[in-house]
């Protein structure tokens, strides 16, 4: 079997359910050139030292033209596309947008912000089981994984609930272009996405401008008002960063929680121990970020420099896709790494990236999936899956179930 | 096969004395019982607490928001040991095997590791040094005494040298609101480990965060009132400030002065070991029974041409720790060499200072990443045309990115394209480091030559 | 509970600070100041920063057992 054909084995959605095999295949050499010249990297310590490394760009302008994306389409910029937000950025550009967005978000500048929205978010959780009340069944992603984080993301954003049905077609659209399966017509996908992207932008842009005149304890009013000249996103950065954390808020979390169900449900010994010591949600959580990760591999990185690495050399211009799932089930980092080790010491693993890229809205999803399963394992009573493998999304970048029909007996207060 | 059995011994019944109850001292103490040494150990520190941390003690301590007693350091593991705090060591009789203690008891041991750090230099004139209002700051007692005294509201602050210890006691205190002046020999801050160039802006973000910052000058006399409280400071260039508190932050001395005459290469600069962290005796030859760790250690670094090095790092004292350790109770091919490159990072007006490899050994620099003007930037270092060492501030995410590069020997400068590369990026400059042979306030590396009795060095301490 | 952080291995990606913001505080952005001594109340928000610490640089114990009550106590391995 060639390295193509395992590529294309890996996006083939007949295989989404349990990629990790084909992982284990493709790190049996750490950096491959794929077809459409990708340069693919599963091992451990190879992506790790990529993501620290200042001649790899997340800027897509930065690929050779030739190059192309491998099996991403490739699709000209147009005038009306949005600019690219920070994840799409190197620095210094990249960290000046990230600074300003995380002053309304995180420390220095907003220290307690996460942390004291655990009453809320319990809150939330609670009121989406109430809701189980006189079922048998439930579907955990439509029932609960994607409405909880998409309630917390509207609410920290600013932007109403009552308009999810508007945005989650644009970010579906935006989230289907990382899908590199290339019978489905990708070219129009990608045409798609920019579209989507563009009038999910101009919505956002409308509620910004409502921010700005009548600001709310939200993200959208603080990154309007600004704070002194020079250090200050403009119309546009708003509405890129916007985005960015709306679409990632919405199609990230919902896998993390999802995915964690699933593993619980499979490991019923640990979901009892869960149950009976909540505490334990907190490595658990770390654990699912490495063993069943809602992203699976980081497609859009470009070499900006010939790279040697691990007796390859990466051209300058060429993409680059780090397989961060593979990376945390390498057996040279993590022993035993085909196993779930909800107290697995020592658990570096790569679920939330790693160097300036470092997923932004990382201690938010680390609350959601601890407070989301720790409530699920104490109040389902005998909860079981219905089918198992459960159907997936498509996406091979951003995986989870699409689906997760869960039976249970009794409902817990 | 003899030697393997003496491990073997050591390591189910024999006594290992630990000299120096800090960092260093209790972390091999954690690795000999992790490893599984089962027979007696004793722990002897001059302070009387609980091993503690001492970095906090320049930043969260000064700045009141962690109690100075409050720095102890986490156990690993329990470690089962006999603790002699309070009580220093005073001699070293290596054929009896034996170390004196300043109460005169006297404990025996099969292995000996010393541990036993270094201490602040103290102001040169003792009547000076004495008056109230002077300080040093390198234990929690010195910590105690000097957040008290900038709790009270001093007038002015004078700091006295600008290494990194002062530089972050300057930032402290400006945090807090107090007038600094910061006095420093040399033309920068931070000059004697980082160079010029990376110097003036630690110069510059003194300055912008309100410190009276004085280069080139030194502190001539310390004046005090009839009462023996500090009133004044006189500088070299004639002028005198109002001061009501002086902090001498002129490096430190290892703590070596206890094996005078014990026969052990120890000196000024520390004491000689081997890769293996065992001592060297005065012949140069290598001791089997005494071990050596953190600051008062030098040691051969492959990497430098197996020149001996000094280093005062907090990640030094752990790393080598654990390999003194292991090899106390290991032998022959089971000993593992202390290959440690050396790192360290200091925190100061709200930028993060980080370093790796050497930089005092690199001739030339140049600005890899960012731009200095934004006090967010990558200097690389090199030395004959490889990399030396990399210094980020607030840019600590690339830098095992450069640790790679200084670990392979990668030619410099740079060939290579790269992210964030600005015009101050586009060619080497000199990087700018005062005359070795003069010594500045705490450079933290010292190379210190191939020899392991290395007595020739004397350093007299110059007034800052 | 006592702890330190290896600020060698610290990166500033403050995951800490967000999680267990009573003990661990930027200083800037990436500088990491934190209470080396902190209290039982702080015991679940230190465990929730050094789970999530991306480089495992956050050594804690919980014990916190002082040399002096370790002697008196005598206790064996």
């Amino acid at each position: 079997m060639t390295q193509a054909t395992l590529l294309q084995q890996i996006l083939d959605y007949a295989n989404r359910a349990d990629p990790y095999p084909l992982y284990a295949e493709l790190r049996r050499t750490p950096v491959t050139r794929q077809e459409g010249g990708v340069y693919a990297v599963s091992t451990y310590w190879e992506i790790t030292g990529l993501l620290h490394d200042p001649r790899i760009s997340s800027d897509a302008r930065n690929r050779a033209p030739q190059a192309g994306a491998g099996p991403l389409p490739v699709v000209p910029q147009e005038e009306t596309d949005l600019p690219p937000s920070f994840i799409g950025l190197d620095p210094p550009e990249h960290d000046r947008l990230r600074r300003l967005a995380m002053r309304p978000f995180g420390p220095p500048h907003t220290p307690r912000r996460v942390h004291d929205m655990r009453a809320e978010l319990t809150r939330t959780v609670s009121g989406l089981i109430d809701a189980f009340q006189g079922r048998s069944e439930v579907d955990i992603v439509d029932d609960f994984a994607y409405p909880f984080p998409v309630t917390v993301i509207c609410r920290l954003l600013g932007v109403p609930r009552e308009d999810e049905a508007r945005f989650h077609i644009w970010a579906e659209a935006v989230v289907a272009a990382l899908d590199p399966d290339p019978v489905e017509g990708a070219p129009d996908r990608a045409r798609a996405a920019r579209r989507a992207r563009s009038e999910l932008g101009l919505y956002l842009a409308g509620l910004a401008e409502e921010r700005r005149r009548a600001p709310g304890d939200d993200l959208l009013s603080a990154m309007t008002s600004g704070h002194g000249p020079e250090e200050r996103l403009s119309p546009v950065e708003v509405v890129t960063t916007a985005v960015l954390l709306l679409i990632a808020g919405h199609e990230t979390t919902v896998n993390l929680i999802a995915n964690g169900v699933l593993t619980l449900l499979r490991h019923p010994e640990e979901l009892k121990r869960l149950r009976d010591e909540p505490g334990l949600a907190v490595p658990l959580v770390e654990e699912l970020l490495r063993y069943e990760p809602p992203v699976q591999l980081l497609p859009q990185r470009t070499a900006v420099a010939d790279i040697d690495i691990a007796g390859t050399t990466i051209p300058r211009g060429a993409p680059i896709w780090l397989v961060v799932a593979s990376g945390s089930r390498d057996p040279r980092r993590f022993a035993d790494p085909d196993r779930f080790l909800p107290e697995r010491p020592d658990n570096q693993h790569l679920g939330f990236g790693g160097g300036v890229h470092y997923c932004f809205g990382a201690p938010l999803a680390r609350l959601e999936a601890q407070i989301a399963l720790t409530e699920l394992a104490r109040r389902l009573g005998e909860p079981r899956l219905v089918e198992d493998p459960p159907p997936y999304r498509r996406n091979p970048v951003l995986r989870g179930p699409r689906h997760l029909r869960v039976a249970f007996d009794t409902l817990a207060r | 096969m003899a030697a393997d059995g003496a491990a073997e011994v050591f390591r189910r019944r024999g006594h290992a004395v630990v000299v120096g109850a800090s960092l260093a001292g209790l972390r091999a103490a954690e690795t000999l019982r992790e490893e599984g040494f089962t027979g007696t150990l004793t722990m002897i520190g001059d302070e009387p607490r609980d091993p503690y941390d001492r970095p906090p003690l320049s930043k969260q301590v000064l700045l009141g928001r962690v109690p100075a007693d409050g720095t102890e350091l986490p156990r690993r593991r329990a470690l089962d040991a006999r603790w002699r705090l309070g009580v220093a060591a005073a001699g070293l009789d290596l054929a009896g095997r034996r170390v004196r203690l300043a109460d005169g008891e006297e404990v025996a041991f099969d292995r000996l590791l010393i541990a036993t750090g270094a201490r602040a230099r103290p102001w040169f004139r003792e009547s000076e040094a004495a008056l109230d209002g002077v300080f040093v700051l390198r234990t929690a007692d010195d910590a105690a005494r000097l957040t008290r005294r900038l709790a009270a509201g001093p007038r002015r602050v004078l700091v006295v040298g600008a290494g990194f210890t002062g530089s972050e006691i300057a930032s402290a205190c400006r945090e807090r609101g107090l007038e600094v002046t910061v006095a420093e020999r040399g033309p920068a801050p931070l000059v004697g480990a980082l160079g010029g160039v990376v110097g003036a802006v630690a110069a510059r973000l003194q300055r912008d965060h309100g410190v009276d910052l004085r280069c080139g000058v030194t502190v001539t006399a310390l004046e005090g009132d009839l009462a023996g409280r500090l009133r004044r400071a006189h500088l070299s260039d004639g002028a005198a400030l109002d001061v009501d508190v002086a902090v001498i932050g002129l490096g430190a001395i290892r703590n070596t002065e206890w094996l005078t005459g014990s026969g052990l290469a120890a000196g000024p600069r520390g004491v000689a070991c081997d890769a293996g962290c065992r001592a060297f005796d005065v012949h140069g030859i290598v001791t089997d029974d005494v071990f050596v760790a953190g600051d008062v250690a030098r040691s051969p670094h492959p990497l430098f041409g197996y020149q001996f090095l000094s280093l005062e790092h907090w990640g030094n004292a752990v790393a080598q720790a654990e390999v003194a350790a292991h090899n106390m109770i290991s032998s022959g091919l089971d000993r593992r060499p202390h290959l440690w490159l050396p790192a360290f990072w200091s925190a100061q007006f709200g930028v993060n200072v980080k370093s790796v490899g050497v930089p005092p050994l690199g001739d030339e620099l140049v600005v890899t990443q960012g731009a200095l003007a934004e006090n967010r930037f990558v200097a690389a270092y090199g030395f004959q045309g490889r990399f030396i060492a990399a210094v980020a501030f607030d840019q600590g995410r690339w830098l095992d990115f450069y640790r790679g590069l200084i670990e392979s020997a990668a030619p410099f400068p740079p060939a290579f394209t790269n992210l964030d590369r600005r015009t101050d990026g586009t060619r080497p400059v000199p990087a700018d480091f005062p005359d070795p042979s003069l010594p500045t306030h705490g450079p933290t590396v010292t190379l210190s030559g191939y020899s392991p009795s290395e007595r020739r060095l004397r350093f007299t301490p110059a007034p800052a | 509970m006592r702890l330190v952080v290896d600020l060698n291995r610290c990166q500033g990606y403050a995951q800490c600070a967000f999680l267990a913001p009573d003990v661990f505080t930027m200083h800037g952005e990436e500088a990491l100041i934190y209470t080396p001594r902190a209290g039982e109340a702080q015991r679940e928000q230190v465990a929730r920063a050094v789970a999530a610490c991306p480089v495992q640089a956050v050594t804690v114990d919980w014990a916190d057992v002082p040399v002096a009550a370790e002697e008196a106590g005598g206790h064996g391995r």
